[in-house]
């Protein structure tokens, strides 16, 4: 029986350089049964690299060990752990359920594994259409299906929800919660901050350059996240009022599409534009939290 | 290395390039050449015979060169540089599969697509040249075995510059100024050679014997006359020299290239990868 305290992946002093271009420098960590570790940076940060390196796609200097198999030397067998999601799924010129059989036939799985999974990610209905019909979000979930297809211990995903709408990204979530709690290892990279606070139990940040650093989630949100869009219902008569207001005092502030009014603000300092609305005699009649994106 | 495995692979690939149009095209073509050639060399003779179907073959040659390589290089150049580009191929081994069993299972699928095109191009051909009157069988066999080797090397040239580059656009325009090097200026070349450093017919077969477009040639018109006289000096000193291993050293250079193009391309895919 495989003891809980025993990493499914434990990354040693992961290096990768291209030229003098050093993409990874020196990233450590480990991921045990029921994590979810995420990878967080910009665009070129090296998340796709480190993900590259941990399926033993390229080469690299370190150790990267996926349930005890060292990914250099014993590449093809560290993936039998794997299920891996893209960021963007290229399936060919394939019907569903014609996929699922070319990919269970790679991984040596039966056919029969392929309904029940088409059950759990609602994909039985479209098993007869082309990959190539579905919505993005379907798409998405037909790369999970692969991915679970041998009941993998260890999940990696490339920002598998970077093209998905609002909705599909809470039904993603759900579903990768799901996972976790039954105990399978993620790792994702993300640039969102909703995905990372909804999933992960560990962050590690990559910025070009420097050191991997691990980050909890709160540190996370002061660092890189410190505004907030505050939303403020105000009755409309008194709209333009709130915003002079507020623009007077040097804050961003305008009026969205449902008429409210939404000011950017310092996390520390939200509660100090109630204090100004009222001293300008302005009821605020009901208000919002939103979390500003990093890098969208 | 898994042959089950590496068949799936191959078996998508195969399907993947028969569904290129231009490889039909170019199967139909074949077919509609041969049969269009010796219908011209009959009317031309008067008469249905050898020496028929002797013209239609030497005139088919000359079509075969120029196609047979295009079809390798352009089927070749498509496989790996457009899955590198759509991201399939990552995806692909990202899977549990060595990159030995995603390379020669995409090998194997092409090849196989490539010679169904030609079998049935040339099988059609064949059946047309039957039913216009006395076909030379043996030498016509001999001629498809040829172009099939000289296909699949071509094949294996265009794996190499697939696993090369990063779009598919870029991998198509490479396969098209390889084959016009190989097509008209390797002629060129050579002509422009023999002209100004006047070679002896030994250093002129041995460049000719570099280019698999040229070895085809020659093995092709051999078959055909068991002679190579047309060629003019340098083809008596090929005869003269290899004797009746002549056809035994050109299958084994055509077989070399094959060899030689595919395990490059392999060299270049395990050393790139997806990137």
């Amino acid at each position: 029986m495989e003891s809980q305290i025993n990493p499914r992946i434990l990354a040693h002093s992961v290096s990768k350089s291209y030229k003098k271009l050093h993409v990874l420098q020196n990233v450590s960590f480990e991921a045990v049964p029921g994590e979810a570790l995420a990878l967080w940076g910009a665009n070129g940060a090296g998340k796709t690299t480190l993900l590259k390196a941990i399926l033993g796609l390229i080469e690299f200097e370190g150790q990267v060990l996926v349930n005890g198999c060292d990914v250099r030397r014993q590449g093809k067998l560290a993936r039998t752990y794997i299920g891996y999601v893209p960021q963007e799924f290229v399936f060919y010129d394939m019907q569903v359920i014609e996929a699922m059989l070319f990919y269970a036939r790679l991984k040596k799985i039966p056919a029969s594994r392929i309904p029940p999974l088409l059950d759990r990610l609602e994909l039985t209905e479209h098993a007869g259409k082309a990959v190539s019909a579905l919505s993005g979000g379907l798409r998405q979930r037909l790369a999970l299906a692969v991915a679970l297809l041998a009941d993998p211990p260890v999940l990696i995903l490339d920002e598998p929800m970077a093209n998905l709408d609002a909705r599909a990204r809470r039904e993603y979530l759900a579903v990768m919660l799901g996972l976790r709690n039954e105990g399978k290892t993620i790792l994702f990279a993300s640039h969102r901050f909703e995905e990372v606070n909804y999933l992960a139990n560990q962050l590690l940040v990559l910025v070009p350059g420097q050191p991997a650093e691990a980050l909890d989630i709160d540190a996370l949100r002061r660092r890189y996240l410190p505004e907030l869009n505050l939303v403020l219902w105000i009755a409309e008569e008194r709209r333009p009022a709130a915003l002079s207001c507020l623009q007077s005092e040097g804050f961003h502030a305008h009026l969205n599409g449902r008429g409210t009014v939404v000011v950017t603000v310092a996390e520390e300092r939200k509660m100090v534009h109630f204090a100004m609305l009222q001293a300008c005699q302005i009821p605020v009649l009901n208000f919002e939290v939103e979390e500003v994106q990093a890098w969208n | 290395m898994e042959l089950t495995l590496l068949w799936t692979i191959a078996r998508r690939e195969l399907r993947e390039a028969l569904h290129n149009k231009w490889l039909w095209f170019f199967a139909v073509g074949l077919a509609a050449l041969g049969l269009a050639l010796s219908q011209a060399g009959m009317s031309a003779a008067g008469y249905a015979g050898l020496g028929g179907f002797g013209r239609t073959a030497a005139s088919l040659v000359n079509a075969l060169l120029l196609f047979v390589p295009l079809i390798g290089l352009i089927v070749g150049a498509a496989t790996v540089a457009g899955d590198r580009e759509s991201g399939a191929l990552l995806y692909l081994l990202a899977q549990p599969v060595s990159k030995a069993e995603v390379f020669f299972g995409k090998a194997l699928g092409a090849a196989l697509a490539v010679v169904a095109a030609l079998g049935l191009g040339f099988g059609l051909a064949g059946m047309g040249l039957a039913f216009a009157g006395d076909t030379n069988t043996t030498a016509y066999l001999a001629m498809a075995g040829s172009v099939l080797l000289l296909a699949l090397a071509c094949l294996g040239l265009g794996f190499m510059i697939s696993t090369l580059t990063r779009k598919a656009a870029t991998a198509s325009g490479a396969a098209l100024i390889l084959w016009l090097g190989l097509v008209f200026l390797g002629d060129l070349g050579l002509v422009g050679a023999t002209l100004s450093l006047r070679p002896t017919p030994a250093t002129l077969l041995s460049m000719l014997l570099l280019n698999p477009l040229q070895v085809f040639k020659l093995s092709a018109i051999y078959n055909l006359h068991s002679a190579l006289d047309v060629l003019g000096p340098v083809g008596q000193y090929a005869v003269y020299h290899y004797g009746d291993r002549l056809p035994l050293v050109l299958t084994g250079l055509l077989l070399g290239w094959i060899v030689l193009s595919f395990a490059t391309a392999y060299i270049l895919f395990a050393r790139k990868g997806d990137s």
